[in-house]
């Protein structure tokens, strides 16, 4: 057997205890080393990336819905914390997890946090570098959401409380409103923070994110919301450190 | 650049310049920034800090700014039947740009395969052909990153049939056609010997030692699995018959930059620091014994 055919075979062993093209390897106690170290660094990478979704459903339930979730999707990146984009989608269509219809959203927000993360360093703007403009330059301004600034509506869920509870390691509120929530994650001198947004701010952000200039965005957000307020919705964001600093002009 | 008036051999060439490392784990971040140990170098993973930004990589650049670094992957795949991801190439020469390490190393082992990655180090025959395509596949990384690169010894838990050249004639004839260095794991020759029936002492003896560009140290464990085989687990401390093993090798090649593994059952930075001082205690005599 060559070297290609082997680790085709390999892999094959690995994840079915019933394939047979190695099976002298496979029959040795040590191939169960190999099969339990793969499993268990998959495991330990969604665990250590999903660490709220692991609050709410227990380590155990945790592990086994890993252990699953890693025979059908192995890691597709070296980079174990990238791994698990695959998983909301994953507990969107679990069995086992219908009784939580919002644990993908919150393994959405997980995703979220670990991109502000590891994002790139970039300046912020600075509320002083826009005060100054007038009134047709604002309009015409595009504005860059940062790397490190991400958002996401959930319109059917109060997804980003049930999330922001667990991470916090806060007890759930009994009266949770069941509507939708969106949330801004940012992070600021190393330290990634969080806040509610509404449908109007995510969608401003979608909209400055596709490149378009402060006024299309603000329309676009006034029309998925229309009793937004443009003006302190724009300060709050730049006080968040949501935007690229714009060149000095 | 250094400045050659202090003679050929500046204080910065001796080889307890890298003396006894720590591996780099982020509850120890600050205790590792701030320790100042003669010596004492660290070590990461690269595919842990293959990321764009924020804090961790922040972390990276100000241990580094105090003490050298290693980088140790786990994931270039070298003895994959395919040459290395250059994507993954891509990454870890930004790093290497970044951080600027005294060190690089892999394994002689696969992980990724059909772009899958499962991460583990696994094994394969050593077959004339593998070792074609581990030249190749070593070659590709070193000219990719523009400097030479280590290659570890594996641990073994199975008798694989079909094995043409013996582990370290393998290694040999991968380090003088490529240039490559070696990284040998005392604890993986320790385990791997118990697992698959060899000698320590007589592998260890039969080492290329002049290819030898660091010297990995860890605990392991046995498997619960009941089947008395040794586990590479990095989660206790380092095993007195590795000890041995250690200082019988630095004895024969002399002090080189030796590194001390640990992943799992993490102690206190202070309690690793004083399993280091021995082997820096080692490696200075030593030092000493043969300058």
């Amino acid at each position: 057997m060559n070297l290609h055919a082997f680790q085709d075979a390999f892999v094959e062993a690995l994840y079915d205890p019933e394939a047979t093209a190695l099976s002298m390897l496979a029959e040795q106690p040590g191939f169960t080393v190999y099969r339990n170290t793969v499993m268990k660094g998959a495991i330990d990478a969604l665990r250590a990336n999903f660490p709220t979704v692991e609050r709410l459903v227990g380590s155990q339930w945790m592990v086994a819905a890993a252990s699953i979730h890693g025979r059908q999707t192995p890691p597709s990146d070296a980079r174990l914390l990238h791994h698990g984009g695959a998983f909301p989608a994953f507990l969107d269509e679990f069995e086992h997890a219908r009784t939580l219809p919002y644990l993908a959203n919150v393994a959405r927000l997980d995703l979220l946090w670990t991109q502000c993360h590891t994002a790139v360093d970039e300046p912020g703007l600075d509320l002083n570098q826009i005060a100054c403009l007038a009134p047709e330059q604002l309009a015409s301004l595009q504005l860059t959401p940062r790397a490190a600034a991400r958002w996401m509506w959930f319109a059917d869920q109060p997804a980003f409380s049930i999330w922001r509870h667990n991470r916090e390691g806060l007890d759930m509120p009994d009266d949770l409103d069941w509507q939708g929530e969106g949330a801004l994650l940012v992070r600021r001198d190393g330290v990634v923070g969080w806040q509610p947004l509404s449908n109007g701010g995510c969608g401003f952000l979608d909209a400055c994110a596709a490149g378009q200039p402060l006024a299309q965005a603000a329309e676009h957000a006034s029309s998925l919301q229309p009793s937004l307020d443009i003006l302190d919705l724009l300060t709050r964001l730049v006080s968040a450190d949501v935007f690229v600093a714009t060149d000095s002009h | 650049m250094l400045e050659p008036s202090q003679g050929q051999t500046s204080i910065m060439h001796t080889p307890l310049t890298l003396g006894a490392g720590l591996g780099l784990k982020a509850d120890h971040y600050q205790a590792a920034h701030d320790c100042a140990a003669p010596g004492l170098w660290f070590e990461v993973h690269p595919e842990n800090y293959m990321i764009d930004g924020g804090p961790r990589l922040a972390w990276l650049e100000t241990i580094r700014s105090r003490h050298p670094l290693s980088l140790h992957g786990v994931s270039l795949s070298l003895a994959a039947d395919s040459a290395p991801d250059l994507e993954h190439l891509k990454r870890l020469r930004a790093l290497a740009d970044r951080v600027q390490p005294a060190l690089i190393s892999e394994h002689l082992a696969w992980s990724t395969w059909r772009g899958q990655y499962h991460p583990d180090l696994l094994p394969f025959p050593r077959s004339e052909d593998a070792l074609r395509r581990i030249i190749d596949n070593v070659d590709r990384t070193q000219t990719f990153l523009g400097q030479r690169i280590a290659i570890e010894n594996p641990s073994h838990y199975i008798k694989l049939p079909g094995h043409q050249v013996e582990e370290i004639d393998f290694l040999r004839e991968l380090s003088q056609r490529t240039g490559c260095g070696l990284l040998l794991d005392i604890n993986n020759v320790f385990l791997s010997a118990h697992n698959v029936g060899y000698e320590a002492n007589a592998y260890v003896d039969a080492f290329p030692g002049d290819a030898v560009l660091e010297i990995h140290l860890a605990g392991h464990s046995v498997d619960p699995g009941g089947a008395a085989l040794l586990i590479d687990s990095h989660d206790a401390p380092i095993a007195e018959p590795v000890w041995a093993l250690y200082e019988r090798l630095i004895r024969r090649i002399g002090p080189r930059p030796t590194l001390i593994e640990r992943d799992d059952n993490l102690p206190p930075f202070i309690e690793l620091l004083l399993e280091r001082d021995r082997a820096q205690s080692l490696l200075q005599a030593q030092a000493e014994a043969s300058p």
